[in-house]
């Protein structure tokens, strides 16, 4: 929070002020000090929001043609694409959307594991972000659904099918969820319901998530706490608005390439294929996105644990505040961990590949050691590693480090033997 | 800078490579160096002319494209038939239309609003007719086979003698390109199979390369209007990209020197 009280020029700007402090708001969000040292990886949640806003948008303008009932869903999908007027743009920027957007989300997941983001006090954050990304699951695969085509009808089968796994219940629960007896038009309705609901929830969570953002302020690439406001800190306006938007824009360029020149290639090409219950294809698979949380379900022989260990794999992000002994944020000064981390990252990729392939022998034994490792690195090797490790001495300030660009921690240290 | 560059372009062929390698083309299909690929790709208005006529006289007796209206074909970045042709060609076939004032249904030709006649009334009447199997309808079948347009084509083009050792059940031929290698189309394109009205030969190959990028529109009836704006967009994005590069550089210019 700024320390000093905004008070509006104006008669009626304090008027209105007074009354709902809008302009203190944003006279807040404007001044906001923000570390200076902040790097590329944190432009991503701007682009975050701005990929929400986009499927929003986007989102709602197809759901004014859109129709969803199982015998129109996959021709209304078609009226868009030939008939409406740019319906072509709209849909392939709110479907590839879907992607940049995980795209966005995963690397602004990763980057908060490397700096130690999710640190105290920043568990609140964290945890709203961790709920946010659950959200973006469900309205993505619900949305993945709407089309009605193959890959449509039969991730929606597996997915709800899961629930099934739950002992006594599993099946009265997958029926409630189906609306009948099998996905069918009851299931689409309500996909598509809760696919227009999620989005508002996200929206509201990202209040949240930058409400409690705004209270400890950013962590930074040195990981140290920061005086705010100081020399250490820059206005969010102009400083932080600018790198955003220009993070932003070479990120709008790598979507345009996929809406313009690949609409397609993220998708499957059986959900050009209308729905059909009697026919089921050869591989189904998730969007890519969900894979490595595909290929955890899969790797585990028994249905109930597949789905338990598919769960904690992402629930336990959950208690990584409280699993990550270390009191040192950011990777630059933890050597052990720098490695891990990326061992963690490689381990994500393998799980995200095997996810796509058949889950048959040696995929299936990766799939296994991958889960297996994923699952370590979380118990085991992070409380460990808190205790274990010999960290690098932070310096006092981010100043030193900014004059050189990204710290040279070998710089750093002898700096502190000095001192 | 530079690592967020390479992890992007990293990332992106990762996708891009899994799914290729999910997509199991074990056989290379034949190529072909299509006009609509690339930055400014477009249709050959000719051979999409020429592709229509191969659908018509060959395709359209077994396969529907019921997402495509006549009027289609006069639209722009499409065959480009004009007005008066679609009109004729909507002509050539006949529609249930009414109920009129007396309650009946009755038959009228086609108008150029009307979506492509459909060659059986439902799947069961299409199945059949056609030993069992429902010939697919094309609107969307370019897009509806990882492959695309090279898969299609190939697929036209791969009708050869099952090898030694593999059996073939009555009604169903074999193809070098089809997935599991058994098709129970009998092979659709035979050498003059249609008369071309410019002239040109209608070898199998031709053939072949003029209804698949005639279904490649149909698929994408915007790919040209998708590409110009494509290349515009991306222009635009990339020089607003550099105007605010040095925007932020000469804002944070403040900040370092004050450090």
């Amino acid at each position: 929070m700024s320390d000093h009280e905004y008070v509006p020029k104006s008669k009626f700007g304090k008027w209105f002020n007074d009354r709902l402090p809008l302009l203190s708001l944003a006279s807040h969000l404007t001044d906001y000090p923000t570390p200076k040292n902040l790097n590329y990886w944190w432009t991503f949640g701007g682009i975050l929001t701005f990929c929400l806003i986009t499927q929003i948008v986007t989102g709602l303008t197809l759901a004014m043609h859109y129709i969803a009932h199982a015998d129109l869903a996959f021709e209304s999908v078609e009226h868009i694409m030939r008939d409406v007027n740019y319906g072509w743009l709209i849909r392939y920027i709110h479907a590839n959307g879907a992607s940049m957007f995980f795209l966005a989300v995963y690397i602004h997941i990763f980057r908060s594991l490397f700096y130690g983001s999710y640190k105290s006090p920043r568990e609140i954050i964290w945890i709203i972000g961790i709920m946010i990304y659950l959200l973006m699951m469900a309205a993505a695969f619900m949305g993945y659904v709407l089309p009605w085509g193959q890959m449509s009808f039969w991730g929606a089968t597996v997915i709800t099918n899961l629930f099934s796994a739950i002992p006594l219940v599993g099946v009265g629960i997958v029926e409630w969820l189906w609306g009948g007896y099998s996905v069918d038009n009851p299931t689409l309705t309500r996909f598509f319901t809760l696919h227009y609901l999620i989005p508002f929830l996200i929206l509201g969570l990202v209040v949240l998530h930058i409400w409690a953002l705004h209270v400890p302020g950013n962590n930074n690439p040195i990981g140290i706490d920061v005086k705010k406001p100081s020399k250490d800190t820059v206005p969010f306006h102009p400083y932080i608005v600018i790198k955003d938007a220009f993070a932003l824009l070479m990120f709008m360029i790598v979507f345009a390439f996929f809406v313009f020149y690949s609409p397609n290639i993220l998708g499957h090409a059986d959900n050009y294929i209308e729905a059909n219950p009697m026919v089921t294809p050869a591989h189904i698979v998730p969007e890519w996105y969900l894979l490595p949380f595909y290929a955890i379900l899969r790797s585990v022989p028994d249905k109930l644990m597949g789905v338990v260990a598919m769960l904690s794999a992402i629930l336990i992000l959950a208690a990584l505040p409280w699993l990550d002994t270390s009191k040192i944020r950011s990777a630059v000064f933890r050597p052990l961990y720098k490695q891990f981390y990326w061992i963690l990252v490689v381990d994500v990729l393998i799980l995200g590949y095997v996810g796509a392939m058949p889950a048959e022998g040696l995929y299936l034994l990766v799939a296994r050691v991958a889960t297996a490792y994923y699952f370590i690195h979380f118990l085991i090797i992070l409380p460990i590693l808190g205790f274990k490790e010999k960290t690098i001495p932070l310096p006092l300030t981010i100043t030193e480090p900014v004059l050189g660009g990204f710290p040279d921690p070998i710089a750093v240290k002898k700096n502190e033997s000095l001192n | 800078m530079k690592n967020i560059f390479q992890i992007i372009y990293i990332t992106i062929l990762l996708l891009v490579g899994t799914y290729q390698v999910n997509a199991e083309e074990k056989i290379d299909l034949l190529k072909v160096d299509w006009s609509f690929k690339g930055l400014f790709g477009k249709f050959d208005r000719s051979s999409l002319q020429r592709g229509y006529q191969v659908y018509s006289e060959v395709c359209s007796g077994c396969h529907s494209m019921k997402y495509l209206s006549y009027r289609n074909l006069s639209e722009k970045g499409g065959p480009e038939f004009s007005v008066a042709e679609a009109t004729a060609i909507a002509a050539n076939y006949e529609v249930t239309d009414g109920p009129n004032s007396d309650g009946e249904m009755f038959l009228r030709p086609a108008k150029p609003s009307d979506k492509f006649v459909k060659p059986y009334d439902n799947i069961k009447a299409a199945q059949a007719a056609n030993g069992g199997a429902y010939p697919p309808d094309m609107s969307v079948l370019i897009k509806a086979r990882s492959g695309g347009a090279n898969y299609i084509y190939s697929v036209l083009l791969g009708y050869e003698d099952p090898p030694i050792g593999v059996t073939i059940d009555d009604g169903v031929y074999y193809n070098k390109y089809m997935y599991g290698n058994n098709i129970k189309m009998s092979k659709p394109l035979i050498e003059d199979a249609v008369e071309y009205s410019d002239g040109t030969k209608a070898t199998e190959e031709q053939m072949a390369k003029d209804v698949t990028t005639f279904l490649m529109w149909a698929a994408e009836p915007h790919l040209e209007a998708r590409h110009k704006m494509g290349f515009k967009a991306i222009l635009y994005l990339i020089i607003l990209t550099i105007l605010v590069y040095f925007s932020m550089k000469k804002i944070w210019s403040r900040v370092e020197s004050e450090v």
